[in-house]
């Protein structure tokens, strides 16, 4: 069978907005897309924080460093997706990988998270820290018991518009051969037919609203006391 | 020959800065559609903030569905728009491609001109009200100068967003620098997809910087502050 031919036996030869027989017909690859999307994103995101809080604490303390950390941090964030994938190909060997993707992802919640890290660690109550300093604590554990804890609502704030950015780009990956739902979209595009580019559409933001409703909950678990406050600053 | 040498190479070829698919008309054909974009999303963006802000009604409805919005993939919305025969032909590709990145670019300056407007201080607006202002004058000269710092952040994050996205609709048939680097991938071309990569990081690194500039200059004298604040973008987002 031609490709064609395949195209439409799968989506007939007219091409309606939406087709539900596709859905059906072709689960187990949309599956495997979305199993992709979820775990580009989460890497992306953990190995971001894993990464981020460690400079961001260092940016906070040492104003030396803040210079050079956010100046490294807005390039990666400045470069177009695209051209960053491409632009670590001799880095990686010029194979669509999941280094590339990851790196190139990783490289974008940088700035975001550091950036909401710093905020929080500047907004932490003087009052707080000079309590715990009077009780004892040594500059480590008043960071890890006391600033850290209290930098809480800014940090959750940069991990859901993280996690949000990631898992928008991480369709931008289907053009160097990974995708995850961006593999929906080529090819949807590809063969000129709608429900494909649905599908990644429609399960690409209902996967970033339930990624954002899980933290929501994750910081009411996490920090109890702001649960009655607003928690996140209106920036925009 | 060393992969860098033939990215040099290809940047000295004289062939490459001129003609159909020559650097400064792709670079130019980039910049046209990132400037129509950015100059009609803040129109319409900046417009309802501006509404918005200024009557406080309903604009915190407005600017949650604006930042949902903001999860769709522009992938998405840019093929959709690209296989829809009314509108894929149309300018060589230059409408779906605006019309795409119109969308993705309103959510951050709707917001950000609505935030900045209802930053303004109340004492501010009571008095320029108490002075004998009308309503369409302490817009024009109160809530709109003070709000700038907030609209331009929000039309830098949208434009650094959009030309990230310009590199896009070189995948659906539109002809700017992210077409060298679609073509690279496509034919395995990895010195014409590095090369490609490379200017249109230069082009965003420009747009970035000459919106800081240009925000600086927007800014009224007083609340302009010294040093690099302002060089952030107000709120990283989809690109």
């Amino acid at each position: 069978m031609t490709p064609d031919n395949v195209h439409s036996v799968l989506l007939g030869t007219s091409n309606p907005f939406f087709r539900w027989s596709y859905v059906t017909g072709q689960w187990s690859q949309i599956q495997g897309d979305l199993v992709q999307h979820i775990k580009l994103s989460l890497i992306a995101v953990g190995i971001g924080i894993v990464i981020s809080i460690p400079l961001a604490v260092l940016a906070w303390r040492y104003k030396v460093v803040r210079g050079p950390v956010f100046g490294v941090a807005s390039s990666l964030y400045i470069i177009p997706s695209l051209a960053l994938f491409v632009i670590l190909g001799p880095v990686t060997g010029f194979v669509a990988s999941y280094e590339t993707a990851e790196i190139a992802l990783v490289g974008y919640t940088l700035l975001i998270l550091i950036w909401n890290t710093v905020a929080g660690l500047d907004a932490v109550p003087p009052d707080a820290r000079e309590a715990a300093v009077a009780l004892g604590y040594s500059p480590t554990a008043a960071l890890v018991r006391v600033d850290l804890p209290l930098a809480l609502p800014y940090i959750f704030a940069g991990v859901r518009v993280a996690t949000a950015t990631v898992i928008g780009l991480v369709t931008v990956t289907a053009l160097i051969g990974l995708g995850g739902l961006g593999q929906q979209i080529t090819y949807g595009f590809t063969i000129g037919y709608n429900t494909p580019i649905i599908v990644g559409l429609v399960l690409s933001v209902a996967l970033a609203g339930i990624a954002d409703l899980l933290l929501v909950g994750a910081q009411r678990v996490a920090v109890p006391w702001a649960r009655t406050k607003k928690s996140r600053k209106g920036d925009g | 020959m060393h992969f860098f040498d033939q990215v040099a190479d290809w940047f000295t070829t004289s062939s490459n800065w001129s003609g159909a698919q020559g650097i400064p008309l792709l670079f130019w054909h980039q910049l046209e559609l990132s400037v129509t974009v950015v100059f009609f999303a803040l129109l319409f963006g900046g417009g309802l903030g501006v509404i918005l802000g200024h009557t406080g009604r309903g604009g915190l409805l407005a600017v949650n569905a604006a930042n949902a919005f903001r999860a769709v993939p522009t992938l998405a919305l840019l093929t959709l728009l690209a296989i829809q025969p009314s509108i894929s032909l149309k300018w060589n590709g230059f409408l779906a491609a605006s019309i795409a990145l119109t969308a993705l670019a309103i959510p951050p300056i709707l917001t950000n001109t609505y935030v900045g407007m209802r930053e303004v201080d109340a004492d501010v607006r009571d008095a320029a009200k108490a002075m004998g202002l009308t309503g369409g004058q302490v817009l024009r000269r109160v809530e709109a100068p003070l709000a700038v710092p907030f609209v331009m952040a929000g039309v830098r994050t949208a434009a650094i967003e959009v030309v990230a996205t310009s590199t896009l609709a070189a995948y659906v048939s539109y002809t700017d620098l992210g077409t060298y680097v679609i073509t690279g991938l496509n034919t395995n071309n990895s010195i014409l997809s590095f090369s490609g990569a490379i200017l249109v990081a230069v082009m965003a690194a420009l747009v970035a910087a000459s919106l800081g500039l240009l925000t600086r200059a927007l800014t009224p004298l007083p609340l302009r502050r010294p040093g690099r604040r302002g060089l952030l973008p107000a709120r990283p987002g989809l690109a």
